[in-house]
């Protein structure tokens, strides 16, 4: 093996050919050991119940197959194509610029919207044209165009996109409901399709990438600023939600009094939890925190009488306009007919949105806010260095609370949102997975930087969230193909990917609170994390 | 009496498939400093292989003696979760070594994910009963222990002491005990630190395999989500044993093992689990660093 790496020359394609085939082949060998038990034999249950073993050799070969091509690729052109990109640009943005410049160029563009023009203007036809298969990929391609079409003209503006993400991020937030109800309305041509349109695209990307970005800010404050590993940030987040649930469905109590009260009462646990913590170090720390989180769910599984158990709490009530307008239909005060427009459900989750787009940015603010106060710099001396933070006369144990009762207060708030949303709370929403996607949120997004963490909400979640709507796949392998069922692993996976592309997450560097004379953005590699 | 001691031998029983998964978390903190948050996958998908090699062995051959297919079963399990975690590590923990903590921990994390998700989508996320494979049962003074129970037991116990020789007396675990200290250092004195890593990977992972072959064995079902619940309690018992020790992730197994069936024979079943996490958070805070754990040494 020693002797083929040192004569292995970048510069020699033979060479590098032929070592990418025997790797190619390694990947093979390594793909039917793992596979050939797991993909090519399927348990199912017969009639009689007893599990019987389904030969899927084909798929296995097809797998197989595709691990060695992608393994050749990968050794072949993807390497020492990073590996030229490395020289060409040592100051990597989140796409290398000169990669990015041979990729967007204008006469792709032109063409990529004359495509799209095209095919939006066969769109009706495109069934009988080319039959439902073909018609299937050709509405993949168009997708695939627009998203280049955005992307070229989002990299030409790039300089002043990076320059001004946070208020454009903030403005494209804010304008995103208006321009999804206005497009669909376009498109459908009635206003009423169009709210009825938006709900999916308000509901199930806005409002759930929001609340992930929310919550990761909130943790962003424990992990991020004060360096503590927390894994059971979940919950926090299963306090609040269970504390609208119940005193809102109980006592009839509004919406914008168990708001403070939730966060109030999740920030308590976060000290409570604090308490015994304390002392706790690195990896000591994120096991009791999973546990506390383990606890707090089994609890709300076994305490049937208040918490209804696995079936969980229904028939939570909405939030109301202030107390101005209500959002159910039978109430007197419905918003439609107060304001005398279509009743429909969207206005109801076009104002969700907004709410925890606020609640987002008020969680920001307080962030930033903080970073500049000296609890906020105590937390970041706390991360940095745990001793010389003690040495300065800072107090460790209420530094360390008060991280854990703020981060824990932003997930009380999002917590009872998402009682309000859903409607309906049960144990299921709050297991460890959600903590692990929250934590994986904050990392890749390079923990402490808020607009990296909102990215990687987005990416991550968005992502996600589109495998639901990739219907063309099912023409593609046949209707019983549910995308969905591969959504969590292309997430683990991903998680992997991102994290070893980008150790340091989207935003790498970060800007500091404090400086002497002029801000310099350090490196991310010069700041440690995760000391408890 | 009689009561006691039959939870007594069911916490052993408990406690010995714990302390297995408990030594694969152990051993790769103790050389690299990291969670291996899959592990408890890794267990599931032993159990898996288990599960299949045994249903091809059904039906190749008319009988098995139980002996004969509990060891094909045992090995191809070693192997292929040894396979396994070998691979990942070299795809998703060797390139973040170096990098800072959380990185390899959002990976694990991720793998984790992936691997109860890719055994869902490939075998389908239904329960896999199988029928029992030892079903003896011997009563001595009215406390009846189940053939399983001893197999379970003994099968450990020689893992155990045959795992202790090669740490303490082989030249592999020597490297291993050396990268733990200093990995530089032992590079520099000869020793190929990322081979020893993945071995020690590997070695975890066969344990885990060996692991999951029991549980399917003793409880006769398994399915995908099977990982999570008993990684975590392994986990719990590595960090309750002292977290990096190995004959302390084996206490650390028996004891929430032992917590476990006591909770549930004395108090209520539904709140074991919280038992087990709570006396984890007791204990840590009169013992910071487990039972058997070196006390961190702070250096300024």
């Amino acid at each position: 093996m020693a002797t083929t790496t040192v004569s292995t020359q970048p510069s020699s394609d033979a060479s590098l050919y032929s070592r990418a085939l025997r790797e190619a082949l390694v990947a093979g060998l390594m793909a039917f050991a793992c596979f050939a038990l797991l993909i090519g034999l399927k348990t199912d249950q017969n009639i009689r119940n007893e599990l019987v073993l389904v030969q899927r050799w084909g798929l296995l070969a097809v797998v197989i197959a595709i691990t060695m091509v992608g393994r050749f690729c990968f050794v072949a052109y993807l390497q020492p194509f990073m590996a030229r990109q490395k020289v060409v640009d040592a100051a990597t943005g989140l796409l290398p610029d000169s990669a990015g410049k041979r990729f967007f160029t204008l006469p792709y563009f032109i063409a990529s919207l004359v495509a799209i023009a095209v095919l939006f203007a066969a769109s009706g036809s495109l069934d009988g044209l080319l039959g439902v298969h073909l018609a299937g990929y050709a509405r993949f391609l168009r997708a695939v165009f627009i998203i280049y079409a955005i992307a070229s003209v989002l990299f030409y503006f790039r300089v002043f996109i990076l320059a001004h993400f946070s208020a454009l991020g903030i403005s494209a937030l804010a304008l995103y409901p208006v321009f999804v109800v206005l497009a669909l309305a376009l498109l459908s041509g009635s206003m009423a399709a169009g709210f009825q349109g938006s709900l999916k695209w308000v509901d199930n990307f806005g409002i759930q990438i929001l609340i992930y970005v929310m919550l990761a800010w909130g943790l962003n404050i424990v992990v991020g600023l004060a360096g503590l590993l927390d894994l059971g940030y979940v919950a926090f987040y299963a306090v609040g939600a269970y504390a609208y649930a119940l005193l809102g469905s109980q006592y009839g109590l509004s919406f914008w009094i168990l708001l403070p009260a939730a966060g109030i009462m999740a920030a308590f646990w976060g000290v409570i939890l604090g308490f015994p913590v304390l002392r706790l170090r690195g990896d000591y720390l994120a096991i009791v925190t999973l546990a506390f989180g383990e606890i707090i769910r089994m609890v709300l599984i076994n305490w049937r009488e208040v918490t209804n158990g696995s079936a969980g709490i229904s028939g939570i009530p909405k939030v109301s306009f202030f107390g101005l307008m209500s959002f159910n239909v039978s109430d007197e005060n419905y918003i439609a007919k107060v304001l005398d427009i279509a009743q429909s459900g969207a206005y109801y989750k076009i104002f969700l949105y907004y709410l925890i787009l606020l609640l987002c940015l008020l969680t920001a603010f307080v962030t930033i806010r903080l970073r500049a106060m000296p609890v906020g710099r105590a937390w970041e001396a706390l991360r940095e260095d745990e001793i010389a933070c003690r040495s300065l006369g800072i107090n460790t144990t209420t530094t360390k609370l008060t991280a854990f009762a703020t981060g824990a207060m932003f997930g009380g708030f999002a917590g009872a949102f998402f009682a309000a949303r859903q409607g309906f709370v049960s144990p299921e929403s709050f297991v460890f997975l959600e903590s692990a996607i929250i934590l994986a949120i904050v990392v890749l997004g390079g923990m402490g930087s808020l607009v990296g963490i909102a990215v990687a909400a987005v990416v991550m979640i968005g992502g996600t969230e589109i495998l639901r709507e990739l219907d063309f796949l099912k023409v593609v392998f046949g209707p019983d193909f549910t995308p969905e069922l591969y959504r969590m692993l292309l997430f683990g996976l991903a998680m992997v990917v991102v994290m070893v592309w980008k150790p340091r997450g989207f935003v790498g560097s970060r800007e500091p609170t404090a400086f002497l004379r002029e801000r310099k953005a350090i490196s991310a590699s010069l700041t440690k994390e995760g000391h408890g | 009496m009689q009561y006691f001691v039959q939870q007594v031998i069911n916490g052993l029983t408990l406690g010995s498939i714990y302390g297995l998964i408990a030594i694969g978390y152990t051993m790769v903190y103790g050389i690299i400093g990291m969670i291996n948050f899959a592990h408890g996958d890794l267990f599931m998908v032993g159990a898996f292989i288990a599960l299949i090699v045994f249903l091809i062995l059904t039906a190749m051959f008319y009988s098995v003696p139980v002996v004969v297919a509990l060891l094909i079963m045992m090995i191809v399990a070693m192997l292929l979760s040894g396979l396994y975690n070998w691979v990942i590590e070299k795809v998703a923990y060797r390139p973040l070594r170096g990098s800072f903590r959380l990185a390899p921990l959002i990976t694990a994390i991720g793998m984790s994910i992936a691997l109860s998700n890719f055994v869902q989508v490939t075998q389908g996320p239904r329960n896999k009963p199988i029928p029992p494979m030892i079903s003896e049962v011997y009563t001595i003074y009215g406390v009846s222990v189940s053939l399983k129970q001893i197999v379970i037991v003994l099968v450990t116990a020689v893992l155990l002491v045959v795992f202790s020789y090669i740490v303490k007396y082989t030249s592999l675990g020597r490297a291993q005990r050396a990268c733990e200290q200093d990995q530089k250092m032992a590079a520099l004195l000869g020793i190929n630190v990322d081979r020893t890593i993945s071995i020690t990977f590997i070695i975890g992972a066969a344990l885990a395999g060996v692991a999951g072959t029991l549980f399917l064995m003793y409880y006769g079902v398994v399915v995908f989500s099977d990982g999570f619940i008993p990684g975590v309690k392994a986990f719990t018992a590595a960090v309750l044993g002292g977290i990096g020790s190995i004959p302390g992730a084996v206490i650390g197994g028996l004891m929430i093992g032992f917590i476990e069936s006591m909770w549930s024979a004395y108090f209520s079943i539904d709140y074991k689990d919280v038992a087990a996490f709570s006396i984890l958070a007791i204990v840590l805070i009169f013992l910071p660093s487990g039972i058997l754990g070196r006390p961190e040494v702070e250096k300024v």
